[in-house]
This record gives C-alpha cells, sequence and structure tokens, in this order.
C-alpha cells in the first residue's frame, strides 16, 4: 500500500483552509455569536496555597448586569473530582473548593451582560483567605516537613513507581567501564497559543443536556471524563468545536475543565455563558509542561557502547494532578532508550504536587523531559570517554537490519535507519568541516560549540501508556486500556461530491487540504472538489476516547482511516457499477473516477452515476447493500496493545526519527548566543504535503527554542507567578529565530495505509537537548556543565563567571 | 482584562488640559499614545477614574530648531522621532534609541511625552534624555517650570510631574556633527524588549580626538536612568584609546550609582557586569563610527 | 458606568456609527460592536500583534486604544486587504507560501506587511523580518512567513 507514487498525496498542494483565514473570514471560538450570550469572568485565586474560609458574594450580586455568581462551594455541589490514573484519592474540581493550591486556581465565577461589567463585579467579591507556606521546588515538596497540599494524601506524591528492565544495575555497572552521572532540570514552558482557551455553554432543564462550544483539541477521553465529572450521560453534553482554532500543541488539550467549569455556571445562571481566557489567565492557569528533575547515570563501555541507564524522574504537575497525567512520566515508556539499543535500564518515578500552576501534554509530551536528560548524558559520556558525540551516537543507534525492533520498554519501531538519516544531517551541517571551524574558533578565544541530539519521535499514543502509572498488582484488578483509534466518514452525495468527516479536529495543520488530496487519489477526483467538514460536533460525529489532533495523529492513524474510510466506499461503489453493468464484482476497475469492466474500458461509468444510482434509485441496488454511498472507519493500530505483565508497553504506535545539528557562538562577555548553523532531519515516513511538514518542523524548532532560552512559567519561593504576562512569558519573535536547513528521510511506515508517521512534534523532543549540548560544547573549555533551562544570558554569564572564579 | 470604567475628556488646549486635571482631582490621568497606560489600564493596574486625551492637542506635536536646541512638543510620536530628518541630523543618537522601543506599531502611537513621564529606567528615550542633558518644560496651574532630566526621574515609574502637570515640550541641545561621537547599545532578552541594561554615550571631540565632554548614561541599574560621572570624569581631556574606554567602563560600572535590582530576567550581578561591557562596547562603537577617528 | 459615546469611523471604506463606553477597547469595538471579526485578540497588552489594524494608514495595536478616541479615523483591517473578491499580492504569497497555519496571528502579520511594503517596496530578508517581529506567531516559526513577504514584495513591484 504504502510508498507507491501518488498524484496529489506527496505535493505541495496550497492549503484550502487559507482562503477563509487571509480574508478575516475564519471562525474561531470568540467569533461564535449566540442569541441571549452573557459573559463570565473568572476570579482567580491571588495566593499560592491557602485556605478559603469565606467567600462573600453579596456586593457582586448587586453589582450592574450582573446575572449571577458560582463559587467553589457550588461547583463541589455541582460535579464531582475528575477521574484520573493514579491510585491516590485526588481531588480535583475545576474550581477551588476549600483550599486554593497554586496561584490563578478558579474561585468564583461571575456572568454578566459583558465581560467588562464581569470584571467589574469580580472586584467586589471578597474572599477571605488564609495563607499557607507554598512549596514550588520538586525536591523540597517531597521532604518530610514539607507544607501538603493535599492532606486527603497525606505527602506531596501522586505517584511513585520503580521499573526494571534487563539486567540488574549494580550487576551492569561492574560490565561498564565508566557510569557517569548527572542531574539534569527541565523548565515548565507552555504552547501559549495566540488564541487562548473560550467556553460557550447553555444548559436545557428540560432535556437536562449541555451544549459546550470550545475549542478543545482533544483527546475526547475527557469528553467522557467531563461528563463523569458532572454525573451525566457522556450523549448529555454536546460539544462543538469550531472550524478553526487558533493553535493548540497540546496547550489546548487542558480546556476540559472549563467546560465542566461552565456547564455548571451555565445551568446555575439560566443563560448561555461565554468565557474567553484572556492572556493574564491563559498564562496563570492554562497548562504547561512539568518541570522535571532527573538524575540519570549512564553505564558505558570504553568503546562507547551503552550498557545501560538508571535515572530518576521526578516531575510535578502542580497543584493538581489531572487527566492525562500521570502521563508525562510514562508517556515516552517505549522509547525511551531513544534510538539507541540499550536493553537495560532501571527507572525511578515520581510524581509531585506543588504550588505552581497545571499540567497537559505539551508537544513532545514528556519526551523533552526525557531527551534532555539521556541526550545530555550521551554527550557527558562520550567527552568522559574521549570520544566524538557524532560517534557516540553511531556506535549505539539501532540499525537498520534491527528493524522491526522491539524496545526494552515495550516499544515497537517498525522501520527506521537512524545512521543514515543522523549521516544526512551531519552532512548538511557539515559536521567536519565545523568541528574544524570550531578549533580555529577556539583558538582565537572564541566560545564556539557544536550541539547534536539524535532522537526517536514516537506519534500516535496508546492510551496503554497511562496505565503503566499503576503497578502490576493494581492493574490486575482493573479493565485493560488500550487503543489509538482515528475516525472518517468519507460520503459521496447524490450529484457525486465527496465530503469528508474527520474526527480529528485540527489547529492549523492543514487537514481540510491533505485530506482533500488523499481522497483525489483515492477516488480520481481534484482535491478543489473535496468538501472537509471540520467542526466537530460530539452528537453527529464518529469519535472515540483516543480521537482528536495530539501526539501527531493525523498524519499516520487519521490518514489510515480516511483511507480505509474511501476504500470502502469505493469497494460499495464497485459492487454497485458491477450490477449496473451487469458483470462480477472481481471485473469492475476504477480508474481516475470511473468504474469500468476490465476488458472495456471505453464502457465506463463516472462516480456520479454510482452515486446517483445509490440515492436516486434506491430499489435497485445490489442485494444486501444500503443504500448512499459513504465508508466509515475508527480504525485503531494493531500495535497498540494493553501494557504486559513486565511494564512494557507500546506506547506509541509510529516512531520517526530526528537529528538536530546546532552550531552556537556564545559571547563570553554577555552570555548571549548567536546560531551559527542548524540542521533538522526527519524522518516522517511518507511525506504527505512537503510545504505543510516544513511548516511543522520549523514551528515546533521555534517553540523548543522558547523552552531553551526564552519561555518559562517561572515562580518565585512563594510561589507567586513571576512570568504572567507577554512581557515576561517571552515566545520568540521572528529575529529570534535562526535559518534552519530542514531535511528529511523518508522510511515509511509499514502499519499505516499511506506509510507516513507523525511529523508535527519531533523537533519539540529533539531541540532543547541539542541547544543544551551545543552551549555545553561551547563552554566545555571552561568546564561548564549544562544542566539546566532555558538559558537566558544572565544564567549562561553566571555558569561561565562561576568557571571562571573557580581556575583562577 | 478589560479596564475599569471612566470618564472621558477631549480637551483641545493646553490651559483647558490643565483645568480638567484641576477639577477631575487626584483620580484623574492623562492620555497620551496609551501605550504604557492602556496596558496597565486592562490589567486593572492602574485604575483612573477620569481619562484627559491630550491626543486632541494639536499644538503639542511639533520639532523644530531653535538657537542650538531641538525643540519638541511632549505629543510628537516616537515614530515622528525616528524618522524626522531634522532629529536624524541634529539628535541621531534620539533616532537611533528609539528604533529600539518595541515594535514599530507602538512607536506610531507612543509620545515622547508619555515615555518620560512613565519613567520607565530601562525605556530608551528617557534614558538618551539624561545622556543629552534635556530639559523638561512643565505646565501647571501656576505656570511653567522647567526641569533637567537629572532631576526629571525621581524613581522607578515615577517622574518630578505632579498629578496636575503637564509635560508640554522637551528641548534637547543639539550635537555638532563634526564634534561628537555617539552610541546607544543595549542588551534585551528579545529583539524590542525594554533593555536589561542600555548605555548611551555621547563625546564631544576636539579636532585632535581628544575629549571635551562625555555624557554617558546608563538604564537598567538603578531605579532611574543614571549618568557615569566617575567615567565622564575620566575620560574628559583624554585622547581616546581601548585602554582608557575599558578603564572608564570599569568605572561606570563600580560607580555607587549603580545599584541595580535582580528579577527573573537577569540578576544584579549580571547588570553590573554588562554595565561595564556595554559601557565599553557603547564607547568603541562610538569613537570608531565617529568620522575623526579615522 | 459613564456614559456611551458616539463613534463614527470609517472602516475598510465603510461608515460605521455606533455607541460605546469610554473605556470600550477599539478591538471590541471592532469585533462587537461592527462584528468586524477578523481581527483578533490575543493579549490586550499589546504584545502579541493579533489586533494590528492600520490607524489612518498607520499600523496600531487596537488593544491598546479606546474606541471613543477613533472617532473620525479611517480603519483598515484584515477584511479590507483583499479587492473585488481577489485576493491581494501578499495574500497570495501568504497562500503560496505557507506562512500561516492556525490563522490567528495572520490578520496581524497581513496588516503589518501591508504596511511595511507600503513603505519599503523593496526590502532586504533581514528588513522584512524585523517588520514581521511585531506580531508573535506561535505556528510557523516565521521563515515561511518572511519568504511569503519577500515574494509579495516582488509580486508587487511587478503589478506595479
Ligand atoms: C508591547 C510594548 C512594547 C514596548 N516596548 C518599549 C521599549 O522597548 N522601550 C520603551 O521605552 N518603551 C516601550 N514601550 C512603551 C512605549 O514607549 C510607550 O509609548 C511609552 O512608554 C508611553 O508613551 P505614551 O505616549 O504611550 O504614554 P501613555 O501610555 O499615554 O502615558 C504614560 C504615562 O504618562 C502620563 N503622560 C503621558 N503624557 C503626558 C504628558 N504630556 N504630561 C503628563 N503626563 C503624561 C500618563 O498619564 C501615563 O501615566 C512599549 C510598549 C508596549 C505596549
Ligand atoms: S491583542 Fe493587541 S497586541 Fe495582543
Ligand atoms: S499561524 Fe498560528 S499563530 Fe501564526
Amino acid at each position: 500500500m504504502s510508498g507507491e507514487k501518488k498524484k496529489w498525496v506527496g505535493s505541495s498542494y496550497k492549503r484550502k483552509e487559507d482562503m477563509r483565514l487571509l480574508t478575516g473570514r475564519g471562525t474561531f471560538m470568540d467569533d461564535i455569536l449566540l442569541p441571549n450570550m452573557k459573559h463570565a469572568a473568572i476570579l482567580r485565586s491571588p495566593y499560592a496555597h491557602a485556605k478559603i474560609l469565606d467567600v462573600d458574594i453579596s456586593e457582586a450580586l448587586k453589582a450592574p448586569g450582573v446575572i449571577g455568581v458560582v463559587t467553589g462551594e457550588d461547583v463541589k455541589k455541582a460535579s464531582k473530582p475528575y477521574p484520573c490514573g493514579v491510585t491516590i484519592p485526588t481531588k480535583y474540581y475545576t474550581c477551588a473548593v476549600d483550599k486554593v493550591r497554586f496561584v490563578g486556581e478558579p474561585v468564583a465565577v461571575v456572568v454578566a451582560d459583558n465581560r467588562y461589567l464581569a470584571e467589574d463585579a469580580l472586584d467586589l467579591i471578597e474572599v477571605d483567605y488564609d495563607p499557607l507556606e507554598a512549596v514550588v521546588d520538586i525536591e523540597k515538596a517531597i521532604e518530610p516537613d514539607a507544607p501538603v497540599l493535599h492532606e486527603n494524601i497525606g505527602s506531596n506524591i501522586y505517584n511513585h513507581r520503580f521499573f526494571k528492565y534487563g539486567t540488574d544495575w549494580d550487576t551492569l555497572c561492574q560490565e561498564a567501564d565508566e557510569v557517569v552521572k548527572w542531574k539534569f532540570n527541565f523548565p515548565k514552558y507552555a504552547g501559549s497559543p495566540i488564541e487562548t482557551y473560550g467556553v460557550i455553554a447553555s444548559y436545557s432543564s428540560f432535556e437536562n443536556s449541555y451544549v459546550v462550544y470550545n475549542n478543545y483539541q482533544g483527546p475526547f477521553v475527557n469528553h467522557a471524563l467531563t461528563a463523569m465529572a458532572l454525573g451525566i450521560p457522556e450523549n448529555k453534553m454536546r460539544w462543538i468545536i469550531p472550524t478553526d482554532i487558533g493553535g493548540g500543541f497540546g496547550t489546548k488539550t487542558g480546556i476540559y475543565p472549563y467546560c465542566a467549569l461552565m456547564s455548571i455556571v451555565a445551568k446555575k445562571t439560566g443563560v448561555t455563558v461565554k468565557w474567553i481566557e484572556d492572556r493574564r489567565e491563559h498564562l496563570l492557569a492554562s497548562a504547561t509542561c512539568t518541570d522535571r528533575v532527573t538524575y540519570i547515570e549512564a553505564a558505558v563501555r570504553k568503546d562507547g557502547k551503552i550498557l545501560g541507564l538508571k535515572d530518576k524522574a521526578m516531575d510535578t504537575t502542580g497543584g493538581y494532578i489531572r487527566p492525562p497525567e500521570p502521563g508525562c512520566a510514562y508517556r515516552s515508556t517505549g522509547n525511551h532508550t531513544g534510538a539507541y539499543d540499550i536493553r537495560n535500564l532501571d527507572r525511578e518515578v515520581y510524581i509531585v504536587a506543588t504550588n505552581k500552576g497545571l499540567t497537559a501534554p505539551l508537544r513532545g509530551y514528556g519526551c523533552q523531559e526525557l531527551y534532555f536528560s539521556t541526550e545530555r548524558i550521551t554527550d557527558m559520556a562520550a567527552a568522559k570517554l574521549g570520544i566524538d558525540p557524532a560517534e557516540i551516537r553511531f556506535k549505539n543507534f539501532v540499525q537498520p537490519e534491527q528493524m522491526p525492533y522491539t524496545t526494552a520498554t515495550g516499544g515497537y519501531y517498525d522501520v527506521g535507519n537512524y545512521p543514515a538519516a543522523f549521516q544526512k544531517c551531519l552532512d548538511i551541517v557539515e559536521y567536519d568541516k565545523m568541528r574544524e571551524y570550531q578549533k580555529k574558533a577556539r583558538a582565537e578565544g572564541r566560545l564556539v560549540g557544536i550541539g547534536l541530539a539524535s532522537v526517536v519521535d514516537p506519534s500516535v499514543t496508546n492510551i496503554a501508556y497511562v496505565a503503566i502509572g499503576k503497578t502490576i498488582e493494581e492493574r490486575k484488578n482493573e479493565r485493560d486500556k488500550s487503543g489509538s483509534g482515528e475516525a472518517a466518514i468519507v460520503k459521496v452525495d447524490p450529484l457525486g461530491g465527496i465530503t469528508v468527516i474527520c474526527s480529528t479536529n485540527p489547529q492549523g495543520q492543514g487537514h481540510e487540504t491533505v485530506i482533500s488530496q488523499i481522497i483525489a487519489d483515492e477516488f480520481g477526483v481534484h482535491p478543489d472538489e473535496v468538501v472537509v467538514d471540520s467542526v466537530l460536533d460530539s452528537s453527529d460525529r464518529l469519535y472515540s476516547i483516543t480521537t482528536g489532533s495530539f501526539s501527531s495523529r493525523f498524519a499516520s492513524s487519521g490518514t489510515t482511516a480516511i483511507v480505509r474510510a474511501s476504500r470502502q466506499c469505493i469497494e460499495k461503489a464497485k459492487k454497485i457499477a458491477a450490477h449496473l453493468m451487469k458483470i462480477k464484482v472481481e471485473d469492475v476497475v476504477m480508474e481516475e473516477g470511473k468504474f469500468f469492466a476490465k476488458d472495456k474500458p471505453e464502457k465506463a461509468i463516472k462516480l456520479r452515476h454510482i452515486a446517483g444510482a445509490a440515492h436516486w434509485n434506491q430499489y435497485d441496488l445490489p442485494e444486501g447493500i444500503d443504500a448512499g454511498l459513504f465508508g466509515t472507519s475508527l480504525w485503531t493500530m494493531p500495535t497498540s496493545r494493553p501494557p504486559d505483565g513486565k511494564d512494557r508497553v507500546n506506547s506509541s504506535n509510529t516512531y520517526g526519527f530526528v537529528a538536530e545539528a546546532i552550531v552556537v557562538e556564545v559571547d563570553q562577555e554577555t552570555g548571549e548566543i548567536t546560531f551559527l548553523k542548524w540542521a533538522s532531519v526527519h524522518d516522517a515516513g511518507t511525506i504527505l504535503n512537503p510545504q505543510i511538514v516544513r511548516g511543522q518542523v520549523l514551528g515546533s524548532i521555534v517553540q523548543a527554542i522558547g523552552g531553551s532560552m526564552y519561555e518559562e512559567q517561572a515562580y518565585d519561593e512563594h510561589g507567586q507567578c513571576l512570568t504572567a504576562s507577554f512581557a515576561d512569558y517571552l515566545c520568540p519573535t521572528a529575529m529570534e529565530m535562526p535559518k534552519v536547513d530542514v531535511d528529511h528521510f523518508e522510511s515509511p511506515s509499514v502499519l499505516t495505509a499511506l506509510g507516513s508517521k507523525g511529523a508535527g512534534e519531533g523537533s519539540s523532543m529533539s531541540v532543547p537537548p541539542a541547544i543544551g549540548n551545543a552551549i555545553a560544547d561551547a563552554l566545555a573549555p571552561l568546564g561548564v556543565v549544562v544542566d539546566e533551562l532555558p538559558l537566558s544570558p544572565s544564567k549562561i554569564w553566571h555558569m561561565i563567571d562561576e568557571a571562571k572564579a573557580k581556575t583562577n | 482584562m478589560k479596564p475599569t470604567a471612566f470618564e472621558y475628556f477631549t480637551p483641545s488646549t493646553v490651559q483647558e488640559a490643565l483645568q480638567l486635571l484641576e477639577s477631575q482631582g487626584d483620580e484623574a490621568k492623562i492620555i497620551a499614545g496609551g501605550q504604557s497606560l492602556v496596558a496597565m489600564m486592562n490589567f486593572r493596574a492602574a485604575r483612573p477614574e477620569a481619562l484627559i486625551d491630550i491626543n486632541n492637542i494639536k499644538d503639542l506635536d511639533y520639532i523644530r530648531e531653535e538657537e542650538d536646541e531641538l525643540v519638541i512638543g511632549a505629543l510628537t510620536r516616537e515614530r515622528t522621532l525616528e524618522v524626522s530628518p531634522l532629529v536624524k541630523e541634529k539628535c541621531p543618537i534620539l533616532a537611533k534609541a528609539i528604533t529600539h522601543i518595541g515594535h514599530l506599531p507602538i512607536r506610531f502611537r507612543g509620545t515622547i511625552g508619555g515615555t518620560l513621564v512613565h519613567a520607565d529606567p530601562t525605556a530608551e528615550i528617557p534614558i538618551t534624555s539624561v545622556a543629552l542633558d534635556a530639559k523638561m518644560k512643565i505646565a501647571g496651574p501656576s505656570g511653567e517650570r522647567v526641569l533637567n532630566a537629572g532631576e526629571f526621574f525621581l524613581t522607578y515609574l515615577t517622574s518630578a510631574i505632579e498629578e496636575n502637570e503637564l509635560l508640554v515640550e522637551v528641548r534637547i541641545p543639539t550635537l555638532p556633527p563634526k564634534t561628537t561621537a555617539w552610541s546607544y547599545v543595549d542588551i534585551s532578552r528579545r529583539f524590542g524588549d525594554f533593555a536589561i541594561v542600555a548605555v548611551a554615550s555621547v563625546l564631544s571631540l576636539d579636532n585632535d580626538g581628544v575629549c571635551k565632554e562625555a555624557r554617558i548614561a546608563m538604564g537598567g541599574v538603578a531605579p532611574t536612568p543614571v549618568r557615569a560621572k566617575e567615567a565622564e570624569a575620566l575620560l574628559a581631556g583624554q585622547k581616546i584609546t581601548d585602554s582608557i574606554i575599558e578603564e572608564a567602563a570599569i568605572k561606570a560600572a563600580e560607580s555607587d550609582d549603580v545599584d541595580p535590582d535582580s528579577d527573573y530576567h537577569a540578576t544584579a550581578e549580571y547588570r553590573k557586569a554588562m554595565t561595564k561591557v556595554l559601557t565599553q562596547r557603547g564607547l568603541k562603537e562610538a569613537w570608531t563610527n565617529f568620522e575623526g577617528s579615522k | 458606568m459613564a456614559d456611551k459615546r458616539q463613534v463614527k469611523v470609517k472602516v475598510n471604506g465603510v461608515e460605521y456609527e455606533g455607541y460605546a463606553e469610554p473605556r470600550k477597547l477599539l478591538s471590541d469595538f471592532l469585533r462587537d460592536d461592527l462584528e468586524l471579526l477578523g481581527t483578533h485578540v490575543g493579549c490586550e497588552h499589546g504584545i502579541c500583534g493579533a489586533c494590528t489594524i492600520l490607524f489612518n494608514g498607520e499600523p496600531i495595536r487596537s488593544c491598546l486604544m479606546f474606541a471613543v478616541q477613533a472617532t473620525g479615523a479611517e480603519i483598515m483591517t484584515v477584511e479590507g486587504i483583499a479587492e473585488n473578491g481577489k485576493l491581494h499580492p501578499i495574500q497570495e504569497a501568504f497562500n503560496e507560501h505557507h506562512a500561516l497555519q492556525c490563522g490567528f496571528c495572520t490578520p496581524g502579520m497581513l496588516i503589518t506587511v501591508y504596511h511595511f511594503l507600503k513603505e519599503n517596496p523593496n526590502p532586504t530578508e533581514e528588513e522584512a523580518r524585523e517588520a514581521v517581529s511585531g506580531v508573535l506567531c506561535r505556528c510557523t516559526g516565521y521563515t515561511q512567513i518572511v519568504e511569503a513577504v519577500m515574494a509579495a514584495a516582488e509580486k508587487m513591484r511587478i503589478a506595479a
């Protein structure tokens, strides 16, 4: 199936969605205007940790234009805590109930005639707080005398697990020539889409049902969990996701609590409620990745072979843990050893409560945290052994002839040629030449560094990974969870037009265009003739727990569902054609949108005539065939199995590869970084639309530059957020984006219909370690070790300064 | 993020504006370009009860040369100054510094008066005005007064303007191109951001390249822009060389006036160190770009 | 609450009249009162640039201005860039070079570029990069935007 030359797929067909977006006619969340719509504003906690003694809303209720006020007490009465995949009893309500646990946590909601009046009324709500000591540092949070966030848990540990794969660590250390260890800190940063969260909720008391518009990006498991939190059947809560979403990057997987909150507000106030999150709210209280402390050790042989890894990773999900956490630690289980053939792993995981904002999957989910530690320690091992960082990677890569390769942790890599793809990256950056350049620069006293990273890019997560948060024993008492399904409906209307309805709800990835390209190939039509409906309405769409646009699932899972639905539709069309032509189905051929008997191509019937027959003359159809012409598929990858009895899980389904090579210069006086050269090579399998893929790669790079150098949800020791505006939370501008040579090495997946894997996240995972490695390499002559991000000039300057002080 | 309610007035003369300031009392605020004020109002960090919009006072929008001074109306937009041939000729450092302010749309609205009264210690125009010994003409209920830039900035985000006063004009001594070397250098996190540290240098030189007078203003190192007095004294009467530049830079950073705070973006130590680096780089740049140095 | 004031503006060549409380932001007035939903709001403190419009021919942040201040002004928003149902060369170039993904920053980008190429029809790549740096885009990594600006400049030079 895969790999064959197509007419449309593989071309840079220009995006169809651009026409509306370029002319100001997109439909984003805030563009939806409903009759009698009122506006909500949320009162948020100024404290990181405090008891709520009293909330007095009496003055607010009297304020002009106010329709109603909802408090934590109301929320507690109207809902249950969100279910979550950990064994401790969690208490995540969508609004603070008796305590606040991070700055920005919702405390009350006001509904008024407009947002201005709603904010006025917020000023009138009196909350009596009893401030408590806050804890923001991950390691301090698990000390015995740390202030406890959740009394019902009794400590700040949401989750704690041990894993062992392969040979026992101590035995391994005896075999090793060196054991290299270090501690790394990975920061808390976010997708910060320019469009913030938005929800419009209404409630019908007659049907006891909700309609909730929102710009959620999936996974739809949270639709089910929200219904559970509200204590209603899932089909009583209709979610409608507008045509256009202004960026997601994982951050918009964190909207669902507001869907519950605004549903409660709509029910209590009896009006249709619109809430558009403002930037301050977004920066305080939407969602970031987890910050992580990792203690990692690599046992290596003299020749550079990595025998095994041991790590202790401690993530914090902030004031609460909510779905899909604890996924931060487990989503990358199957690819924990990355692109390397490492059979032994000793792992410890902590998920910790701190008085900070909450988390959600961020583009690369869990992998940037992981690879920052593994790729940095790889370089440190190379340095210790006196071998080149490129060489140690070649030494350890899973070899192409080992494919399909099952990792020690259960990941199933179907295809790939890591050494070749990595070599391509080195060639583009002119690695040897740059090493020469570096030598010369060093001789002149300049700090030039080359950073490499080579990682496996997992896509299409298998929800089974969440189960790893529980022990094998605990899992025995539960039903298995697994799957990665994505849905598509392809229908041909009575006049022969093709419409596709998909369960993915893109946030700019160009699905309408790519779907049109696929359909054009499948049906032999022109992409412009295809219509893709991209509003997602839970009441009439096929969807499942796993559907949505996250973990780069469209390119592999979504497209396969589309191809399968198309082919189902074509099979049916063939049956009808055979019936009309009075020949055997096996003798029907379809080419260029026409159906004909093998031996009589001149007597072809067009698709529109078959559709016509299926719709306009429903009596005259083959035996056992329904009227109309359509195909449907909710396709899950066959490799999405539950975890096994040894904590192994194929946590994703397609595995791409990314090689990053970055040359930097550090200004030793100011700590400023300049990028001199950058090559980024991706194996995303078959490329469906080169221009779109290039956009995805460049987009993930700029976000990763952000996380590595500029962006952070930072807190002081009292839990006050230091970056609650765009003046402090620094998204890179065009001027911070260097020139990057993006290239590809295609090894088509054998698991997906078109051979494609994911392409949207790769560099999110590889750039943070590559930048870390580059700066570390630049500073190596000074004896500086780079072990944290983001690296601001001030931080780099201090690192240089301290190193110089030591040598003096 | 929506502002609180306010009464809105649009005076068309300075007199009217002053009367409104009187009648509206403490909680009234002038709005000029709004590029600082409206952002703060949207955060509800500023909650004026009345806004007196001076955008209709067309008499406050001018740039002209009087004797050896550049005279600028308080309502003159940053962008207007940036592209003004007169400013480029008579006071090129100002035009250059302004290109470092935010991004174009900010400069199209932001005014010289607004940024001076807002008194951010890392803002380009306040720093430059301190280097240039600009004079601020202030109108109040009892007439006009003039303050030197050095007296105008009191502390962080606080200027000497009283609540019932209006900044109406800025007068900047022009720089004779043949005998002036200048530079404006800064470090900021991103392009367009407020500086972490910025240094504006102006050297008056004689025909032999001897420095008659040095004026060096530093921003981001104290609650207001400050002059590097010791460095200036060192340079006065000296021929400009690499070593004197370095010595001056060290003096600048060691000055008692350099007393920065730490914040999330940079530590105090870093700012102090950058004072030296930027003073050195700035003086070098000034000297290199100076015709007479060749 | 302060009384509403009359606001008369010409947007994309069309005269509008509305009433707004003094505190109503121009961005909100365009969106809520005039239902010109093309202008987007991403931060309301002047940094993201999504709300950038042309105000008497100059690019400004509509979130940092009150509607009452706009009376008498001529405004251009993203809806006014295409003429007679035909994309402007800048819009064409954005489409051809994949200079937008989610499209949320695009209105501010297009207005910024529209103004920039009027002032500087023959820019260098560096100037183009600096020009768009006043608008944050989280999706594209900017490279394809800069490429589109250069291509648009070329298209417009040929057409002129
Ligand atoms: C995104 C962004 C980035 C920016 N980046 C920078 C930067 O890098 N560097 C920089 O220097 N600035 C920057 N600014 C601020 C910009 O320069 C402002 O325009 C300036 O600080 C204020 O000028 P304004 O005319 O807009 O004043 P307003 O915001 O209207 O007023 C500011 C203050 O001054 C008072 N005021 C104004 N005019 C007068 C007067 N004539 N008499 C008495 N009081 C008066 C007001 O009451 C108010 O308190 C940025 C702003 C934004 C939004
Ligand atoms: S909304 Fe105006 S600049 Fe962001
Ligand atoms: S295209 Fe999404 S923010 Fe620019």
